[in-house]
């Protein structure tokens, strides 16, 4: 099973590396970002072939390394 | 007074913080390394600067996860001073020890150069030895050091005295320009600034010594 993972800034946390793209974007002629936000994409092959317990392993995952939740979201895709 | 030193893969300030250590405590510190368990009865453990793992993930996100660090955290919840310097202070508010999180610096620059800063709390074993409000030159050395936590956070930080050390300019865009900050406790302190490198006037100043003496006196 491949679990998909993004992990996100939260609202509110300021993104300087996402305000450089959006700039960046601007300057070359896409004038039409509004805001860009710059966030991680991981993807694991597990083992599991259990969906409910791969979720739950996962979500313990992001929890104790994959996220830091004081600044960031995650969500999982698990197929 | 007995000092021991993590040091992880990609840590380059740990010769600095022993030298430090050495020099002003008059003993050798131990060097121990991240696949360690365990390491004997110290009384003081520095976290150093450096870029652990290649800063991987997130800053100090993989070193909070060694070994080493569970015993180091269980210390440091037991009482023994702990201190972070720089990638040390990362690891800190990664092991959940210290609140909040250091994140890019706001102008997404390295900042690399010496900064004043106010010691915000001069009743803490690091800080004891310094006037209230002293004015302290320390060098920094980051591409992370913009402190965030949210706002209730930073109020009970400065309302119970958390805040140790604050920069006299905002430098990195942490929040209330805070430079370090310590546990509920006051045993555990973690700070972006080098004070390790401001030790003798060679080294163009020695407004860092104080923290380490401040320790030294507390300890006896």
């Amino acid at each position: 099973m491949k679990a998909r993972i993004h992990v996100t800034l939260k609202n509110g946390v300021l993104d300087p590396q996402g305000k450089a793209i959006e700039h960046a974007l601007g300057n070359m002629g896409f004038d039409g970002v509004e805001a860009a936000r710059q966030g991680k994409y991981i993807e694991l092959d597990l083992k599991s072939t259990d969906r409910a317990a791969a979720e739950k392993e996962v979500d313990e995952m992001c929890r104790k390394l994959l996220a830091n939740t004081v600044i960031e979201n995650y969500s999982i895709d698990l197929e | 007074m007995k000092s021991a030193v993590i040091v992880f893969p990609g840590s380059n300030c740990d010769r600095d913080m022993a030298v430090a250590l050495e020099k002003i405590t008059g003993t050798k510190p131990l060097m121990v390394w991240h696949q360690e368990y365990d390491f004997d009865k110290v009384d003081f453990i520095a976290l150093p600067g450096g870029f652990s793992y290649g800063d991987y993930l997130r800053c100090g996100a993989m070193s909070a996860r060694s070994h080493i660090m569970k015993e180091v955290i269980k210390r440091a919840e037991a009482g023994v001073p702990t201190f972070g310097v720089c990638n040390g202070f990362q690891i800190l508010t990664e092991t959940g020890l210290l609140p909040g999180a250091l994140m890019r610096n706001a102008n997404l620059h390295f900042v690399c150069k010496d900064v004043k800063m106010t010691v915000e709390n001069t009743d803490s074993m690091f800080t004891s030895t310094y006037a209230a409000g002293e004015e302290i030159t320390i060098p920094v050395a980051h591409h992370d050091g913009n402190y965030f936590a949210d706002s209730d956070t930073l109020d009970r930080l400065e309302g119970e005295g958390q805040v140790a050390f604050k920069y006299a300019e905002d430098i990195n865009g942490a929040q209330r320009r805070i430079a370090g900050i310590l546990n509920g406790k006051g045993n555990v302190l973690g700070m972006m600034p080098h004070p390790e490198r401001m030790i003798e006037p060679a080294l163009g100043g020695s407004d860092g010594r104080k923290l380490f003496e401040s320790v030294m006196n507390r300890l006896g």
